[in-house]
């Protein structure tokens, strides 16, 4: 019975001790969602803003085929970076995992995160612009005599969202690669595996967790991306972050806004259970309490 | 006898400026269990890695039932390993790591059913087939590991270190069990260990290895008698071991009477040797604890081949079966003696600190080690 009273009382402190994390949650992450959610069921205000009744417009006009066309785009835009991205990230974690200089390429990658990404952006357009950096060099050693179209469409957007979002990559599968034990490739190759056969059947399924997270990382965030394809992409490189950004400040559609918004959050939420998920089942697998068990059995 | 020889001949492996084997060549024959015996960074893991095919040699060649293995890599070679650390597959179950080398040659699900069943038998893993590695004791994973070598029936199976992790009583009877596998599958087993006893207790012939050099090859009993050289003498067992100079040679039966001259004891000593050696010839005289004997009155019957000297105890250490003493003679040379205690002892060994001991061998109990040249 004193157990079972220590244990309210333990349960009575665990809210108190996660107060401020919610306080936190509540302020910042709860009201302002719900403040979406709201928004998205309203009316449309004439200068922005909305009117408070009850309508279910904003989702109808989301049918808009236009817009379900920036729709399919973003997710296979982001799907698509993002499996680049991590076929990229994983040769780099591997190497940086097995090199005796880890700190230095952890450096290598952390770097580019001291600047602000809109300049790295700039930085892109001043390399891939017609008078850029790749199609001058080109055109002083004579390989090209007209700029090749290399910036204002969906290859330059791509690109630079997996030179944004490699190191989200990039951290976790080094993080993850360097706890895997490497020594479990010789004894695959001692037991008759290939070195491909190595890699596919014992280092990718240890190292599952880590390209999830990897995953998770680098796709939520191009998923909701707007300033690349402002800035890098052509005509038809708009994402659901341009839209939801159109809709703020030039239509003055809230409520379209906020349930593109709500979207976006749908997306990365689904994302995260799927993460959580998967986390819960590996520590599942691996983190069962050792037992030495002996062939008698417990008494459980 | 199903095992494969394995020849290696004049193998060297250099990493940077550091040796890790220095003109290495051993013969080990067919279904033979041999150990390379050497404390750490020996040179006898880097061997191991060379014949498994994860390092290779800068020089020599290795054979492998004649045929030169240096080309194949890993998978190609009729070799497996016991990994120190087990090396098991955390995300497969025990039936799945034992079944890992069949699923990769895609045998049949009946046939890799029967055989991976058997080798956990084997193993007597049966009940624990599928948890994972995770929730294994550490002999139980040390046995997943050898049936998952043993499941490709290799000619040779090589063990690194395979008992070190485990504690000692479980050592012992992971031993014997090891010792009934080589028995049963008769295969050749190349076991790599620091632990001298370990390597005395089980194997058909060692290589005692010391900085890239092999420095012995032999039976467990060639080497603790008959050690090649001062460091096989000190890291076999436990030995007296002292530089001498040779003052008489005399023959005497069917080999030689040898009287040394002891710095260290500043006394003569007698020691039978099958070589004629010449005077003031430089050798290392040795003599194991158990082979003296220590009394407490001075033994009466004196024979002119036994090497008799006082002594104080400075150490006496008990441990039930036997006693070591560590008895420091008159000028201040300290030697080990080992008694067994074979008899009943009611009031404890009579022996005890501080007392006043003889020391005693018989000039056949002793060895000449080494020749030194000087």
């Amino acid at each position: 019975m004193n157990n079972l009273q220590q244990e309210k009382r333990g349960r009575r402190l665990g809210i108190t001790y996660s107060a401020p994390m919610g306080i936190w949650l509540t302020l910042f992450f709860l009201i302002p969602l719900s403040i979406i959610i709201l928004y998205s069921f309203l009316k449309k205000g004439l200068y922005g803003g909305v009117e408070w009744e009850f309508t279910l417009t904003a989702y109808k006009q989301m049918l808009n085929p236009n817009f379900m066309r920036v729709f399919w785009r973003t997710l296979w835009v982001a799907t698509f970076a993002t499996v680049i991205t991590i076929l990229l990230a994983l040769p780099c974690g591997y190497a940086m995992a097995r090199s005796r200089h880890q700190v230095f390429w952890l450096g290598m990658v952390i770097i580019p995160f001291w600047t602000n990404s809109l300049i790295r952006i700039y930085a892109w357009i001043a390399i891939l612009s017609s008078e850029g950096f790749v199609n001058e060099t080109l055109r002083t050693l004579g390989i090209i005599k007209e700029s090749l179209p290399l910036i204002y469409n969906q290859g330059a957007v791509i690109t630079v969202l997996i030179y944004m979002y490699i190191p989200f990559a990039i951290l976790p599968l080094f993080t993850t690669i360097d706890k895997f034990d490497f020594q479990l490739l010789e004894a695959a190759r001692d037991l008759g595996a290939s070195k491909p056969e190595s890699i596919v059947k014992v280092l990718m399924p240890n190292i599952r967790g880590g390209i999830v997270t990897a995953v998770i990382f680098t796709f939520i965030p191009i998923f909701g991306a707007y300033t690349v394809p402002l800035l890098v992409g052509g005509k038809d490189s708009y994402m659901i972050g341009n839209i939801i950004v159109d809709q703020v400040t030039k239509t003055r559609n809230w409520p379209l806004a906020s349930a593109f918004s709500l979207i976006i959050t749908l997306v990365s939420t689904l994302g995260v259970i799927w993460m959580m998920a998967t986390a819960a089942n590996e520590s599942a697998r691996r983190k069962t309490p050792v037992k030495v068990v002996d062939s008698s059995g417990g008494s459980e | 006898m199903k095992g494969f020889d394995v020849k290696v001949e004049n193998v060297s492996r250099a990493y940077g400026n550091f040796k890790a084997l220095d003109d290495v060549s051993i013969e080990i024959k067919k279904g033979e269990f041999f150990s390379l015996l050497g404390p750490s960074g020996c040179g006898k893991t880097t061997l191991l890695r060379i014949i498994a095919g994860f390092d290779s040699p800068d020089t020599g060649i290795v054979l492998l039932d004649g045929k030169d293995i240096l080309p194949l890599s890993p998978d190609k070679r009729q070799v497996n390993t016991v990994f120190q650390s087990y090396a098991l597959f955390p995300h497969l179950s025990v039936y799945e790591n034992v079944a890992f080398p069949l699923r990769l040659r895609k045998v049949p699900h009946a046939i890799l059913d029967a055989r991976v069943k058997e080798y956990l038998h084997l193993v007597q893993l049966e009940e624990h087939i599928h948890k994972k590695p995770a929730k294994l004791s550490g002999g139980q994973k040390q046995r997943v590991a050898i049936a998952r070598a043993l499941i490709n029936e290799p000619s040779v199976l090589l063990l690194d270190e395979p008992l070190s992790a485990l504690d000692a009583k479980l050592r012992q009877n992971l031993l014997v069990e090891l010792d009934h596998l080589h028995d049963q599958i008769g295969i050749t087993f190349i076991y790599v260990t620091h632990d001298q006893s370990e390597a005395l207790s089980i194997s058909d012939r060692i290589a005692v290895m010391n900085q890239g050099k092999v420095l012995q090859i032999g039976t467990p009993y060639e080497i603790y008698e008959s050690p090649a050289t001062d460091f096989v003498a000190r890291f076999i067992g436990e030995t007296n071991l002292f530089p001498a100079v040779v003052k008489a040679c005399i023959p005497y039966e069917d080999y030689y009477m040898t009287t040394l001259d002891i710095p260290a004891l500043g006394a003569q000593i007698k020691v039978t040797d099958y070589d004629d050696l010449p005077e003031g010839q430089h050798v290392s005289f040795t003599v194991r604890p158990e082979k003296l004997k220590i009394t407490g009155d001075k033994p009466t019957r004196v024979g002119k081949d036994i090497n008799l000297f006082k002594g104080i105890v400075e150490e006496p250490i008990y441990s039930g079966f036997q006693s070591k003493y560590y008895v420091s003679l008159e000028n201040e040379t300290v030697v080990k003696v080992i008694q067994q205690h074979a008899n009943y002892m009611d009031e404890g060994p009579d022996i005890d600190w501080k007392d006043q001991v003889y020391v005693s061998w018989s000039a056949e109990d002793g060895y000449i080690v080494e020749v030194v040249d000087s």
